[in-house]
């Protein structure tokens, strides 16, 4: 799996668990919270649907790493190939 | 059958089927968890339910939802909590206020969901106090309710900071107390906050069906995550062993055992189901403040009597005194009228009949104290009571309507109801004095949400699910 595919895969989260954001036009360096208005109840959600949609863990001590698209991608891509 | 659940195992048991117990099991379940709620009674909903008589279906608790902010709008806790139950903001069918009262002896206050309005209020009655008023509000918008640092954590204390004129300290704490402090006379300033933003600088709305269009929808989302719900399933017992809760006794003999429990019975109510802790554990903090609540049904709108009004918060003593009634049945000297017609539901879209609710303060030990006949009498009695109080505060009806004339029924709660249905101690609405925020109890797997927990209304009900199964069964899993 791409680290294209992965930022798709947390854009499809965050458009399922947030519907009234706009994902279109994300900047992968920065931020998500400084994009859209996410709070910590919404990481705990792209956490969640990682686990339930990917099988994917995210410990709570790397939620830091769901940071922007970027990280999320340099975080989970292994994760995902691992698999 | 509830006799199917002996021996069962859940990563998670929800104790009530309230707004809180509701919005935890939906959050539990989204996230695939192995949940069942348990509810003592047929009906969901808890303290904020409905009933049907004579064909008719009437709503208890929910006046008026607090927290309403339009479509679209960010960052406020009706948002965040519709985002982690994933409902969409249309299908709580909210229309707005008309507009609001706060109602004393020679000075009124309206207010809507527009805060200018308000302010522009305070200016006219109050014109020495409006700087100190726009300093409390905006204390009020930028703080930190859960940690209030430097600033005194009694409400009163906070606001006379602001506000020198004791009348409009009495008019703003008014509707701020009645819809939700569980103390008297006094409320914690984070609290406070919370309440008066979820009325002043948000609002007041209402689903024309009322309350049930809330409850359906968050029950009906649990149920289509496959979360599991048990009605007339009461709990006996929590068994406990070493400082966790190991196994759930139920009123029919069947025991189940869970990982972790969200109990929202309230704080004092759930530590005396723990067999660890004695009957009368935790007497400090039983809530002391019931309400009673009387309902007409009108064959008119009440605009055509010319009451326009969406919700009015009243006081007729020279202070306004919110604490347990001591002497009487009823303390009729101050309360909150509602008229559930009036909010803005759109053309053609109305409630067929006028209703009418008057709530006000009432003693749980005299209601409960009294026998079947004597009972009926007082409803009786202290329904004519608030009904004069009421048309006393009223403008007078247009074009000489009796009210008589037009009423097609009534009805009453009375603390003895609120304690049937919510198994709150004393029939206390709002619950216990001191709130339990961390939602921890003396058992390491049993947590509290809910009314005990803190967070005030429905919106907050349904906040405080949502944040103890997040902070404690999801967060970290």
């Amino acid at each position: 799996m791409t680290e294209d595919q992965v930022q798709q895969i947390v854009i499809d989260i965050i458009n399922e668990i947030a519907p009234d954001e706009d994902t279109t036009g994300l900047k992968p360096e920065v931020n998500l919270r400084d994009q859209m208005d996410l709070d910590s109840m919404d990481f705990l959600d792209i956490v969640m649907e990682l686990r339930k949609q990917h099988g994917i863990e995210v410990p709570e001590e790397d939620y830091p790493e769901l940071a922007s698209l970027k990280s999320c991608s340099d975080y989970l891509t292994p994760k995902f190939n691992a698999k | 059958m509830p006799s199917s659940l002996d021996q069962q195992h859940y990563e998670t048991v929800i104790i009530g089927a309230g707004m809180a117990g509701l919005a935890a099991g939906i959050r539990l379940a989204l996230a695939g968890k192995n949940v069942i709620i348990l509810e003592r009674h047929n009906a969901s909903g808890g303290l904020n339910s409905f009933y049907s008589q004579a064909g008719r279906k009437f709503d208890v608790g929910l006046h008026a939802m607090t927290n309403y902010v339009p479509k679209g709008t960010k960052g406020t806790p009706l948002t965040k909590l519709l985002r982690q139950l994933r409902i969409p903001y249309d299908a709580l069918d909210l229309s707005p206020q008309n507009c609001s009262r706060i109602h004393f002896p020679d000075c009124q206050l309206g207010f809507n969901n527009e805060f200018a309005f308000f302010e522009a209020e305070v200016a006219r009655a109050f014109p020495k106090q409006i700087d100190g008023f726009l300093a409390l509000a905006e204390e009020v918008r930028t703080l930190d309710a859960f940690n209030l640092g430097s600033i005194p954590s009694s409400a009163r204390t906070a606001v006379q900071r602001h506000i020198s004129d004791s009348l409009l300290e009495d008019m703003i704490f008014c509707p701020v107390m009645y819809y939700g402090s569980a103390q008297e006379h006094d409320m914690d300033y984070g609290q406070f906050a919370i309440m008066f933003r979820s009325l002043f600088f948000e609002g007041f709305a209402r689903p024309l069906e009322g309350v049930r269009v809330i409850v359906k929808l968050l029950q009906d989302k649990y149920r289509s995550l496959g979360g599991i719900r048990k009605m007339k399933c009461g709990i006996q017992k929590i068994h406990t062993s070493r400082g966790r809760a190991t196994t759930i006794e139920l009123d029919n003999g069947a025991s189940i055992s869970a990982d972790k429990i969200i109990s929202t019975a309230g704080a004092v109510e759930t530590a005396r189901l723990c067999t660890d802790q004695l009957v009368d554990a935790e007497s400090d903090n039983i809530g002391q403040l019931s309400f009673t609540e009387t309902i007409t049904v009108l064959d008119k709108q009440p605009t055509e009597f010319g009451w326009d009004d969406t919700i009015i918060f009243f006081n007729t003593a020279e202070r306004f005194r919110y604490t347990r009634v001591k002497d009487d049945l009823v303390d009729p000297s101050s309360g909150v009228i509602c008229f559930p017609n009036n909010y803005q539901y759109g053309e053609d879209r109305q409630l067929k009949e006028g209703f009418l609710r008057v709530t006000a303060m009432a003693n749980h030990d005299k209601w409960c104290a009294l026998n079947e006949d004597d009972y009926l009498a007082q409803k009786s009695h202290w329904y004519d009571e608030l009904q004069k109080v009421t048309l006393g505060l009223l403008p007078k009806p247009k074009n000489n309507l009796n009210f008589e004339d037009h009423r097609l029924a009534k009805d009453m709660f009375t603390p003895r109801t609120v304690r049937k249905y919510t198994g709150h101690l004393n029939g206390a609405i709002y619950g216990a004095p001191n709130k339990i925020k961390d939602g921890r109890t003396h058992l390491e797997n049993l947590y509290l949400a809910g009314t005990d927990q803190g967070f005030l209304g429905i919106v907050g009900a349904m906040l405080s699910g949502i944040s103890m199964a997040n902070l404690h069964v999801l967060q970290g899993d």
